[in-house]
């Protein structure tokens, strides 16, 4: 039981890492968000497990390493993961290409929210290149979703 | 999948715990003061996370250097010796500048010059908010860093310190667009104040009335008035002016001193209290 855990949080902490790793600053604007996409893969596979609570912590860790206001990542992963959390069973049934579009308008979501949070809290403004995450973390999701799934089912995650 | 019907809290009641305290935790970090003991411990929990993510950069760039050829770090040494000769001639002078100075101010009857502590500190290659532009240095409380210190590079001014844990902090740049740096112009020590635009190579002048003396190429230096940044580090460059008599006040633009999109090796200016006492000597 215990075990399980320690292995979504183990997938999670690995998502961080990833998150937080430098890239050539070039490629920088175009990083997917990887923490959102693995919590999404586990609020659809164990909805009873991740979701919620786990979004709002692992935000505020995010905004702790990153530098932003306290509580603009915990407040957006929450919601993200609320839509996907309560629609697990709709979106489950899409094709793995189909989820790779609607998790784009997730992703899109969370992140237009992301832009107007820090607007109001720090007064920056629009550019398009905000948005690069959602196309990337749309094309990273199939292959996501299979590694995350080979992952669960190889350690029987339940 | 043990629990088809029923959960023990149900999703909205969840979402709305979540928002309810993710809007306390918003509000509570911009309208309290950031320095509280929570804050810092908080910081120092995720420290191991960013230098666990500085890891890979760390073992490349060490690679990279054990892999530099000996032609290449003879030629390095050569300049490097070439730049201390100029640097050590250039401090000859400056111990004598140093003393006269001091000789002056103490015939005018004004203070002294703080003598400022300096601590060198590494900037950590880890990934920060997109929004905002900020450095992870490897120095934190344990160090004596605390929040608001001013970080310079060999070239001018970076930034300051606005956030601490035990081994690491985090660097507000002065590009960033809530930033402000107060300065004068080294030619004719107008005052005036720069802010970040977010823009890591351009920094604006604000509120500068279309008649002040300035020029492209003016060197602005910090001005010590904000009593962050000590006075006369180099800041910016003005690189652009634009006197639209129809605007309420000129646009000025001026490049920031130091490199701050390849930063590496910073210096934070502690203030150790080594105020000296006055002694006007005949």
């Amino acid at each position: 039981m215990s075990k399980q855990y320690g292995l979504i949080v183990l997938s999670v902490f690995f998502s961080l890492v990833m998150a937080l790793m430098p890239l050539p600053i070039s490629m920088e604007s175009f990083r997917p968000d990887w923490v959102l996409l693995v919590l999404m893969y586990w609020s659809l596979a164990l909805p009873h497990r991740v979701n919620i609570g786990a979004a709002w912590v692992t935000g505020l860790i995010i905004d702790l390493a990153t530098g932003s206001p306290l509580g603009v990542h915990s407040l957006t992963y929450a919601v993200t993961i609320y839509i996907t959390a309560s629609n697990y069973q709709k979106l489950r049934n899409f094709s793995i290409w189909q989820q790779g579009l609607l998790v784009a308008v997730f992703l899109a979501l969370h992140h237009l929210l992301q832009f107007w949070l820090h607007h109001f809290l720090l007064d920056v403004y629009f550019s398009p290149q905000y948005l690069w995450p959602v196309l990337t973390g749309a094309i990273c999701w199939p292959w996501l979703f299979l590694l995350l799934r080979k992952y669960r089912r190889h350690f029987r995650i339940r | 999948m043990n629990l088809l019907f029923g959960r023990t809290i149900s999703m909205q009641l969840r979402l709305t715990i979540a928002v309810v305290l993710s809007v306390m935790l918003i509000l509570g970090d911009r309208y309290t003061s950031g320095g509280t003991a929570v804050r810092t411990s908080l910081n120092t929990l995720v420290s191991p996370l960013l230098y666990l993510a500085n890891l890979p950069y760390e073992l490349l760039s060490t690679s990279a250097k054990n892999l530099t050829s000996r032609e290449q770090l003879l030629k390095e040494n050569e300049a490097l010796k070439n730049k201390q000769l100029l640097q050590s001639e250039q401090l000859q002078q400056y111990a004598f500048l140093a003393q006269e100075n001091e000789k002056l101010r103490a015939l005018l009857g004004s203070n002294p010059r703080q003598q400022q502590g300096k601590l060198v500190a590494q900037v950590l290659s880890v990934h920060s908010n997109p929004y905002s532009h900020q450095v992870v240095i490897n120095k934190g409380t344990s160090d004596g860093l605390r929040e608001g210190l001013a970080v310079i590079d060999e070239l001018g001014v970076v930034g300051q310190v606005i956030q601490v844990g035990a081994s690491t902090s985090r660097v507000l740049l002065i590009t960033d667009t809530t930033h402000a740096t107060p300065v004068r112009v080294l030619r004719n020590n107008v005052r005036t104040v720069v802010e970040g635009m977010g823009k890591i190579s351009s920094v604006k002048l604000s509120h500068v009335p279309h008649s002040l003396d300035i020029r492209i190429g003016d060197v602005l230096l910090s001005s010590g008035l904000g009593e962050r940044f000590p006075e006369g580090y180099p800041v910016a460059v003005v690189t652009h002016i634009n006197r639209d008599e129809g605007r309420p006040f000129a646009q000025i633009y001026a490049q920031p001193v130091a490199q701050l999109d390849r930063i590496r090796l910073l210096l934070v200016l502690t203030d150790t209290p080594q105020m000296q006492e006055v002694k006007i000597d005949e």
